[in-house]
């Protein structure tokens, strides 16, 4: 934790907005989904999400597009709330990259 | 399940964890498939439309209007647009004063009337630059505001979330609220655009 | 719940702190004065459910208006010019 978040960009010298937009892939909005599901169910909140990306390191907050930092936040928040653990997801990733 | 378009190309390290995190929240039985394709139809389902019908009947009812100000979340649902967990601001645009949102922190938006904000609205420099110099951003934007107008940028730092209700354009009197809704777009709503009407 | 202290009016100071954790008061905002516009409700703590804790009891949420001169030194537009920004009581004091 340090002083001003990194995240916390209010006011900071900036360039142009780049006013990019781009249809959301199947898996982007599956990501959305997820999180909204889990969030109506009580099980995370959006404080928690939230805080995980604002630990995302500043180099990697800065250059992963939107949904990955929300994946990447997604899988620490599960993790911390126990609801898969570390072993769980290692397996699985396994298991589907053998698939492919 | 649709798969990502064009080309055959490995999952990234996101798109492995996306499908893993998925399957093993299915396999606890704490989500099934069918609940996460149906939460993305419903995303998909709430567009800016919704917000547009939503303005176009504050500009054709004065009492609606009041309604919107006040409460806006309460004022979607008595027109049967649901908005679960929405606490509504609408702010009003008026010949002193024009409004803009920005969340500085993240990319709180108003997802549950207007859908998944776009990637600008997101981006480190907008989210760096709206309170400090609307003025110039909205220019970028090609909005020119004029100096004597009082610009209210409003940071969604907490709870609620905002919608800017557009000033009417002039030349629609008598106008169906359908033929008004069509003037409104999502840009209109979150302040880096105005309506244009027929003598634009 | 802790009651609202502030009215709608009310020239409040926000918090001049930099702790950690996580924290929905803007760093730019820290220090500076405005008035309160108006009270948004009760809310849970957000720094708490952070941290997977329940955030209550709910504290009062403030939307608070700073003109951006007072923000910007060197703001450069319409001296009338504002900036709202929502704030938890627990980070206002009188100013």
């Amino acid at each position: 934790m340090i002083e001003r978040g990194h995240h916390d960009l209010g006011g900071l010298p900036a360039g142009k907005v780049e006013r990019t937009e781009h249809d959301y892939a199947e898996w982007e909005r599956r990501v959305d989904a997820m999180v909204q599901l889990l969030r109506f169910q009580g099980r995370i909140t959006v404080d928690e999400l939230r805080k995980n990306i604002e630990a995302l390191p500043p180099e990697a907050y800065r250059s992963m597009a939107y949904y990955e930092k929300w994946v990447a936040s997604l899988a620490q928040t599960l993790l911390q709330r126990g609801i898969v653990t570390t072993e769980e997801l290692a397996r699985k990733m396994a298991e589907i990259n053998a698939r492919s | 399940m649709k798969e990502d378009q064009g080309t055959y190309r490995p999952l990234s390290y996101f798109q492995l964890m996306e499908v893993t995190l998925r399957e093993l929240l299915v396999e606890k039985g704490v989500l099934t498939q069918q609940q996460v394709d149906s939460e993305v139809q419903a995303m998909r389902e709430r567009t800016p439309e919704r917000g547009a019908r939503v303005v176009a009947r504050a500009w054709a009812d004065a009492a609606f209007k009041r309604e919107l100000l006040e409460n806006g979340s309460k004022a979607c649902e008595a027109m049967g647009i649901q908005v679960p967990g929405l606490h509504l601001v609408a702010v009003e645009n008026t010949p002193q004063v024009h409004n803009v949102i920005v969340c500085t922190l993240c990319s709180c938006y108003p997802r549950m009337l207007l859908g998944i904000p776009p990637d600008w609205y997101k981006s480190l420099n907008y989210r760096s630059r709206m309170v400090r110099e609307p003025r110039a951003v909205l220019a970028e934007f090609g909005l020119a505001i004029a100096p004597q107008t009082q610009i209210r940028v409003h940071d969604s730092s907490a709870d609620m979330r905002y919608m800017v209700l557009p000033m009417r354009p002039a030349g629609t009197e008598g106008w169906s609220e359908k033929r008004l809704a069509e003037l409104v777009h999502r840009d209109c709503m979150i302040g880096v655009a105005v309506p244009k009407g027929p003598r634009d | 719940m802790p009651g609202a202290r502030f009215k709608p009016g009310e020239r409040v100071k926000v918090l001049k702190a930099f702790p950690p954790g996580h924290i929905r008061t803007p760093y730019y905002i820290r220090g500076h004065v405005g008035e309160i516009e108006r009270l948004c409700g009760a809310f849970p703590n957000p720094e708490e459910l952070a941290q997977m804790r329940n955030g209550l009891p709910a504290q009062p949420l403030y939307r608070v208006r700073f003109r951006q001169k007072d923000v910007w030194p060197d703001y450069s537009g319409n001296p009338a010019d504002v900036l709202e920004v929502e704030i938890f009581q627990h980070w206002l004091e009188k100013a």
